[in-house]
């Protein structure tokens, strides 16, 4: 049940239909060509490059300060730097690398598995990598010039206000926030666009795959939380830079104003991390266990479950805060219930390998390493959604454990493990399985004996962000053992580096299908061709490869770049779509919005003039070129 | 799976080891408010532990039953299974189950809190608490204008007597919590938060800042005693007095450089012409425990290494270095430590 679609008839005739359609969508091998791609593949793969480079930087970040923290009183790291080091540690890991290399995986993957030649807008998909490539660049300047956040990753007001946070550290941070918020706000349409509009005829919605699903349900949530943040991120700016007071109490503002409003994004922003990391273990899991996942119904409808509840959690970040205790109550059965969902699933994945020949390869020890850590996390978050409970646990190293066994185990791992098993459809060869086992035992090993001590630490009374702390609390144990797990994690990911580095090179030849898969991005060659599919497969199953009965749809044209755009419910054949050719203008745009954007820290003025070029690029950018070339037509 | 089992065993034998030792410690109550969570606590250890091992066991079943089905022939059908009814039954059932643990947590829970909000107030001990970067103001609270006290970072509590603190802040948003004694409560400009403790075992404990509150945060800790009732009324009668008035010529000329010298300007000394309004009042300094919220010991040593350089000790607190002879200090050190 292997084999990818057909491919072509003929060697000959193959060979010219893959001539012709590469010079079609090839992104030629020039400075400037290489910069103005608009191939979701290249873009996607600068995406997970970079957030992965993100993800490295925090983590240097994180082993500063278990440094810091492995003895009482030490003195390595000032106050100032250490708070410093914490806020750009929760602010990369959030925003730079996190949420950022889940959609890097979404960009490349769904146009893939929809069976479609590029994402929709892949031009606005250029323009988001760029900008978010950017932002992170700035914070990160900012940072190393000690200009660097320092009110922590959620900068509550009034600290982060102009008063008692004066200089520019803070608005460095502000407006990290607008460019992460424009860059994901854009790959969520995207994403969106290309799922609902670019699916394989005959791939229904009951048909997609459970990392669609997942893709779907993140991108739609990031159109509901992102905005919020937007708003509270832009009235801090406004506080601080042109003297308005939405967050002043001594004019009528409100602190707490800020705290609804970040955790109205906030709280949904921990499952638009988690949720893409489910859609990878469901891949895995059916993949490995060489068996459909049980319950698929029950799998979407926990998805969706997941990201509707997450949207009514957000009070629980609160309780402490002395909102009224009727309406705490809510937000505990709010959130003790989306452990339903979550219980649903992992229930779903155990039976599907409990009904399955697993083979125990390197992305499935991830998804059994996710299975045993998350569901810790998730039973601490049960826990800390109790009122009387959460408000001796909250803001403390308790919660620091939470949330790590959660991200880490619920997404990290998840990510580990789609690094495993996509490696090879995306570069044509497979990572060492020996070093895969070594990094994720270590990581295993390593990532408990940081973390597990922190639930100790909390319950015993430690707080979350001190750069320091007296002897004689009884914390200095179990400080020491966290810092030396820390330290095997940091073998852990230096092994998976170099597994990369060496498997690139010198890595087995991968094939179309190493895993025996069953979804469609396996069905084209690793790594694909620069058009994806030279014929759009049809699909008439769930697990598509591993039907018996694979057609495939001719009538694209291979002269010029066209998708196929299929109804939104049973993905039948709806047009034939132009899709954009390689611009420079989305990079131009790019730089002209961080312009604006880093421009308006020092004036606000800089919004005004800063404006004028963002026009002229979107005009370039927008300039139609060809007639549009809509056609209604039924196209098999 | 083993090496989890062998990692919650361990958690929970770390958990039993903690519970019995801190002063600033969650697991040791010494008021109602902390107990009662403490019982949420360990509710919440029984279910979701029993939770987590099924969850483990069930993997570990699968895994166990996977790996011989390695050995056995090949699947013939990836889509179809003949176990698909009973795991469907299954699912329903740990879908029953999920639902009847977290309603029992939910419950659990909010009787808890229920019974917190009706803690017995009656004879009340009124406080205020101010949080500052980075410290505490406390004031204790009277009907009778003459028994109202101010004092910082520091907190008596008569034992077996409810107190109820008012909880403001001065400038950003802190987080009052003496985990032996109940949860935290934030202090957030423009709003008034009320946080009752009844406190029931005698001891010192410790509580510090929970909220990031900036550079300082770290050392913004209180010290609370729960002592007996005639020990509280002599404290309280101590501290109601002035500051005793200077004794010896190193505390008069002491006084002077306090009064004359930049530290009148900033702090209270009742009795004396000091009275500045914007650092903690220190008319009974010598009688607490700690200075400057928890960074060092009241005595000479600390005093010493307080006022030879507080931006070394605290680093960006807003107390600022001020230059002085060896001796205006050592007259200095006198007179503050005389303010019992």
């Amino acid at each position: 049940m292997s084999a990818a679609y057909p491919r072509e008839v003929g060697a000959k005739e193959a060979e010219a239909l893959h001539a012709q359609l590469d010079a079609t969508w090839r992104t030629g091998t020039g400075f400037w060509d290489r910069l103005a791609t608009v191939d979701h593949k290249i873009v996607g793969r600068r995406y997970i490059v970079t957030g992965f480079v993100f993800f490295v930087l925090a983590g240097i970040l994180a082993v500063l300060m278990r440094l810091q923290l492995a003895t009482p009183q030490s003195g390595l790291i000032s106050a100032d730097r250490y708070n410093q080091i914490f806020s750009m540690h929760g602010t990369t890991m959030m925003f730079l690398f996190a949420v950022p290399i889940m959609e890097a995986m979404g960009v490349y993957l769904v146009p893939l598995m929809c069976g479609t030649r590029n994402i929709a807008y892949p031009r606005l998909n250029a323009y988001s990598y760029w900008v978010y490539l950017f932002g992170g660049v700035m914070i990160w300047v900012a940072f190393l010039l000690n200009v660097g956040p320092e009110t922590g990753w959620f900068s509550y007001v009034p600290l982060a206000g102009p008063e008692f946070s004066p200089g520019k550290r803070t608005d460095f941070w502000a407006q990290m926030i607008t460019f992460t918020e424009v860059s994901a706000l854009a790959v969520a349409a995207e994403l969106i666009a290309t799922i609902l509009k670019q699916r394989a005829p005959g791939m229904t919605l009951a048909r997609m795959p459970l990392f669609l699903w997942s893709i779907l349900v993140t991108s739609v949530m990031i159109l509901f939380a992102m905005p919020a943040v937007m708003l509270a991120s832009s009235f801090l700016i406004s506080d601080r830079l042109i003297g308005t007071h939405f967050y002043n109490p001594a004019e009528g503002g409100d602190p707490l104003l800020w705290q609804h409003l970040f955790w109205f994004f906030g709280h949904p922003e921990v499952y638009i991390i988690f949720v893409p990391a489910l859609g990878m273990v469901s891949s895995i899991v059916a993949t490995f266990a060489q068996r459909t996942i049980f319950a698929y119904p029950a799998m979407v409808m926990a998805l969706i479950g997941n990201g509707l509840l997450a949207f009514g959690l957000w009070v629980h970040h609160m309780f402490a805060t002395g909102l009224p205790r009727l309406g705490n109550s809510f937000y505990t059965s709010a959130s003790m219930t989306i452990a339903l969902p979550a219980g649903v699933q992992i229930f779903c994945w155990i039976a599907t390998l409990w009904d399955g020949k697993p083979r125990f390869k390197a992305p499935l020890l991830f998804v059994l390493g996710f299975v045993v850590i998350f569901v810790l996390g998730g039973l601490t978050g049960v826990m800390l959604a109790s009122v009387p409970l959460d408000l001796q646990l909250h803001d403390t190293y308790f919660v620091v454990a939470h949330f790590h066994y959660v991200l880490i185990g619920g997404a990290v791992f998840p990510l580990f493990g789609g690094f495993y098993y996509w490696f090879p459809k995306i570069t044509g060869r497979m990572l060492s399985e020996k070093a895969g086992a070594w990094n994720f035992w270590l990581f295993f090993v390593g990532f408990n004996v940081a973390f597990f001590p922190m639930h100790i630490l909390g319950l015993i009374g430690m707080p979350r962000r001190v750069y320091t702390y007296p002897a004689g609390l009884g914390w200095e144990l179990w400080n020491r053992i966290s810092t030396l797990g820390g330290l095997v994690i940091v073998v852990s990911v230096l092994i998976f580096i170099g597994n990369v580095t060496v498997s690139l090179r010198r890595g087995a030849l991968a094939g179309d299908n190493p895993w025996d898969a069953a979804t469609l991005e396996w069905a084209t060659t690793s790594p694909p061709p620069s058009y994806n599919f030279a014929h759009i497969p049809v699909v008439t199953t769930r697990e598509a490869l591993w039907s018996e009965d694979r057609p495939v749809m001719e009538g694209l044209k291979s002269e010029s770049r066209e998708v196929l755009c299929t109804s939104v419910l049973d993905a039948e054949p709806d047009m034939r779509h132009a899709s954009p050719k390689p611009s420079l203008w989305p990079l131009f745009t790019a730089l002209a919005t961080s312009a604006m954007f880093i421009g308006s820290i020092f004036h606000e003025w800089a919004l005004v003039w800063g404006s004028l070029p963002i026009v002229v690029g979107l005009i370039g950018w927008l300039w139609p070129t060809t007639p549009p070339k809509r056609q209604l037509e039924a196209a098999t | 799976m083993r090496r989890a089992a062998a990692w919650l065993a361990m958690g929970m034998a770390g958990l039993a080891l903690a519970a019995c030792s801190g002063a600033q410690d969650s697991l040791n109550p010494a008021g109602d408010q902390a107990a009662h969570t403490q019982d949420v606590w360990r509710l919440m250890l029984i279910v979701c532990g029993a939770m987590y091992v099924l969850v483990m066991a069930f993997l570990g079943w699968a895994l166990w039953r996977a790996r011989r089905a390695l050995d056995g022939p090949p699947l013939e059908d990836a889509v179809k299974s003949s176990a698909d009814a009973p795991m469907r039954n299954a699912l329903v059932g740990w879908t029953a189950l999920i639902i009847l643990g977290l309603g029992v947590l939910a419950v659990g829970s909010f009787l808890v809190d229920r019974s917190l909000a009706r803690a017995d107030t009656k004879d009340a001990l009124h406080i205020k608490i101010t949080g500052n970067q980075w410290w505490w103001q406390v004031e204790y609270q009277d009907p009778d204008p003459s028994r109202q006290f101010t004092t910082a970072n520091e907190l008596h509590l008569p034992a077996n007597r409810p107190a109820i603190l008012e909880l403001a802040a001065q400038d950003v948003i802190h987080s009052f919590w003496i985990p032996n004694l109940a949860g935290k409560e934030d202090l957030i400009p423009g709003r008034t938060n009320w946080l009752t403790l009844n406190p029931r075992r005698i001891g010192v404990y410790r509580g510090q800042c929970a909220e990031f509150c900036g550079l300082q945060h770290a050392q913004m800790a209180l010290d609370a005693t729960v002592e007996d009732p005639q020990a509280f009324e002599a404290w309280r009668q101590a501290q109601l007095k002035p500051a005793p008035p200077p004794s010896n010529d190193a505390q008069v000329r002491g006084q002077g450089v306090f009064i004359n010298g930049a530290c009148g300007s900033c702090h209270e000394i009742a009795g004396s012409d000091a009275h500045g309004r914007t650092g903690p009042d220190l008319t009974h300094l010598a009688s607490r425990r700690k200075l400057a919220a928890g960074a060092l010991p009241v005595g000479r040593d600390g005093l010493i290494a307080w006022l030879h350089d507080p931006q070394a000790i605290k680093p960006g607190n807003h107390m600022p270095l001020v230059h002085m002879s060896d001796q205006d200090l050592n007259d200095l050190v006198a007179y503050l430590q005389s303010l019992s």
